[in-house]
């Protein structure tokens, strides 16, 4: 029995080298950072421990605009991307004819580079000197005033970042979720279309739960990407984020390190522990939550 | 009710887009299903039958023909409409939902004036429930019952309605050979029980024989025969349905009519009355067979396998078209079999014989203890 565990370990044991030494040191290390006040990674120096570093990000006005604009992020494009998704790949799942030309146009976002996308949506929303953007355009042929979305009032600005991060996430939940809908059995249709189950009762109560693990996985992993979004404020308002009033906690802890205001891995340690938390805490509500409501067959 | 098809048929494109010709899957099939009984449809793998029965339930809709249920034209209604029942060969049960929550499904999709109370709900869902003897399972999920349960409670939904049609695709296939057993005298039961026209599909002509009131044997989309499951037996109209029905499989040689004779290689072996000479196709069932010494016919003896109640004679004959003959001998018999050809003589009306071209059946007079 011992020889035999011994001989278990020994074949975890790359995983266990690889994954200690790249995530759970790294980890452990930041969790230290962040009690460590004023500490200098140059030097390897700080002046004490304590809950300091804490303290000085949950006050700093650009954390809490960072958190902010996460959590609005994240309530908005989570449920509406899941959502969307959902409604397209039943739609694509019902349709024969240019089921995969419209697989493929829905696909193609998510092969495409994210500050190329980054700039066909300045060509789209910003305002320059010679013109207002294509969409300010549809605005005004409408009768309405031109806004400016990149530089603009604030509402606009996170329209454009939800709008953006809605459209790149969606096509790999398309993607997942149109090959969770063909993995049920065509009988299940038909046995509810021989009983007379409405379109409605036939999407809540047999496509919903029958797709339910899919579903809370894209759920669970769209609020992960949500919570660690950055890239994306980046390439719509360059990397000043916190004077665009548009950065997120992932962008703050990057400013800390190595923004302008860099230099400070105590703090941007912090920062981090704080979003662990956070994240930690979302996904221990979802795995509840999916407990009743997800079915695995 | 009773359920009449005229001249139904349903054509599917050809895959192959070279070939234009459609497959015809049911072909201009006209019949009458008697009121409250129990119908085997019955044929090979590809035979249409399971096209037959999307008609049925209307999730298919014929290319041309019709489809009543008593006097009521179904050909154009949704299946929702035509007030069936389909109990799928996978059963089709919903996984996430209890067995109480799945025999209630079909009721809570009812709308308007016919819409339920839930305590109606329950109680119909019970009394199904009772009918096939799962009561006792209402809060548990399907892959928690055994293959045997989770098709009570497929019969159970498709009851719970109380429609006027119950169709059941391969209703056995998934199940082990006892539970087989079982379960298609539960049927019977349940369909004696309920009074619903039954119609089933199968290929497995015991299965359709054992229990159907009637079946309805087809092949290539084209029906051979229906009756009594003994009429059919005792009388197929072809070499199709002679050879599909029985088992072990009836005996069919290479054979020639001459002077009014049945000859089987050399031996004339039956008088056939009223049938010109020529060449033709005989099938003995096996129980058409007695052991004699002075017999007519002469077989090469392979092996004697003896099953407690029957005796069976297993061997060749160069004009045989089986691989080996096998004839029941019932184990009152005395039987010494000492020599390498066995003799037989042949009961004539378990001798059919069918034309070489058509392989329809050519009938011929029986006067029993004629030879």
């Amino acid at each position: 029995m011992e020889k035999r565990n011994l001989k278990g370990w020994l074949y975890l044991l790359p995983a266990i080298l690889f994954l200690g030494v790249f995530m759970v040191y790294p980890l452990i290390d930041v969790f230290i950072y962040s009690f460590e006040e004023g500490y200098n990674s140059a030097s390897q120096t700080f002046f004490g421990v304590g809950a300091y570093n804490y303290s000085y990000v949950l006050h700093d006005p650009y954390f809490l605009q960072a958190i902010k604009n996460t959590f609005i992020l994240v309530v908005i494009t989570v449920p509406v991307s899941t959502g969307l998704a959902l409604l397209i790949s039943v739609g694509l799942n019902s349709i024969k004819p240019l089921r995969d030309l419209y697989q493929t146009v829905y696909f193609l976002p998510y092969v495409t580079n994210t500050l190329a996308v980054g700039l066909v949506f300045m060509i789209l929303f910003k305002k320059t000197a010679y013109s207002d953007g294509l969409v300010n355009m549809l605005i005004n042929l409408f009768g309405g005033t031109s806004v400016d979305f990149i530089d603009g009032p604030y509402w606009a600005k996170m329209f454009v970042l939800c709008f953006y991060t809605v459209w790149v996430v969606l096509p790999f939940k398309i993607l997942i979720l149109t090959s969770a809908l063909a993995s049920v059995n065509e009988d299940y249709y038909k046995a509810a279309k021989v009983d007379g189950t409405s379109r409605l009762r036939i999407f809540t109560r047999i496509t919903v739960p029958m797709i339910s693990p899919t579903l809370f996985y894209l759920i669970i992993t769209g609020f992960i990407g949500a919570f660690k979004a950055y890239s994306d404020a980046v390439a719509l308002f360059g990397t000043d984020l916190n004077a665009a009033e548009m950065n997120t906690i992932v962008g703050y802890i990057y400013d800390m390190l190595y923004g302008n205001s860099g230099g400070y891995p105590s703090y941007a340690s912090a920062a981090a522990i704080i979003l662990f938390a956070i994240v930690l805490t979302i996904t221990c509500i979802n795995l509840l939550v999916s407990k009743k409501h997800v079915h695995y067959s | 009710m009773k359920v009449v098809l005229e001249n139904l048929t349903k054509k599917f494109p050809s895959r192959n887009k070279r070939e234009k010709a459609d497959v015809i899957a049911v072909n201009n099939f006209t019949f009458e299903i008697p009121d409250g009984k129990l119908i085997g449809l019955l044929g090979p793998s590809g035979c249409g039958k399971s096209t037959m029965l999307n008609l049925l339930c209307g999730l298919l809709t014929p290319t041309s023909g019709k489809i009543f249920f008593g006097e009521d034209d179904v050909t154009n209604l949704p299946p929702e409409n035509r007030g069936v029942g389909l109990v799928f060969q996978n059963y089709a049960l919903y996984p996430h939902l209890t067995v109480k929550q799945n025999i209630t499904f079909p009721l809570e999709n009812l709308k308007g004036a016919a819409k339920l109370s839930k305590e109606v709900m329950a109680q119909k869902a019970l009394e199904a429930a009772k009918l096939v003897q799962i009561d006792g399972l209402m809060d548990r999920k399907p892959s928690e019952l055994s293959g045997g349960q989770q098709q009570r409670v497929a019969i159970a939904r498709a009851l719970v309605k109380m429609p006027r049609i119950l169709l059941l695709d391969e209703p056995l296939s998934n199940l082990d050979a006892r539970l087989r057993l079982q379960t298609r005298e539960e049927i019977r039961r349940i369909q004696r029980e309920t009074g619903i026209t039954t119609i089933f599909v199968t290929h497995d002509q015991e299965e359709a024989m054992s229990i159907s009131d009637m079946i309805v044997v087809m092949k290539d989309g084209i029906l051979q025969q229906i009756g009594k499951p003994q009429e059919v037996y005792d009388e197929p109209v072809n070499m199709f349905v002679a050879t599909f029905l029985g088992t072990p499989p009836i005996n069919v040689f290479d054979a020639e009519v001459k002077d009014g004779k049945l000859y089987i290689g050399k031996e004339a072996v039956l008088e056939v009355k009223g049938v010109a000479d020529r060449e033709v196709y005989a099938a003995i069932r096996p129980e058409g067979f007695i052991l004699k010494e002075d017999g007519v016919f002469g077989c090469d003896l392979n092996e004697v396998e003896v099953m407690g109640r029957d005796i069976s004679v297993v061997s060749k004959h160069k004009n045989s078209r089986n691989t080996e003959i096998r004839s029941i001998i019932s184990s009152d018999t005395k039987i010494e079999l000492n020599s390498s050809v066995v003799r037989f003589d042949i009961k004539p009306h378990k001798v059919f014989i069918f034309d070489k071209e058509t392989e329809e059946r050519i009938y011929f007079d029986v006067n029993e203890g004629d030879l």
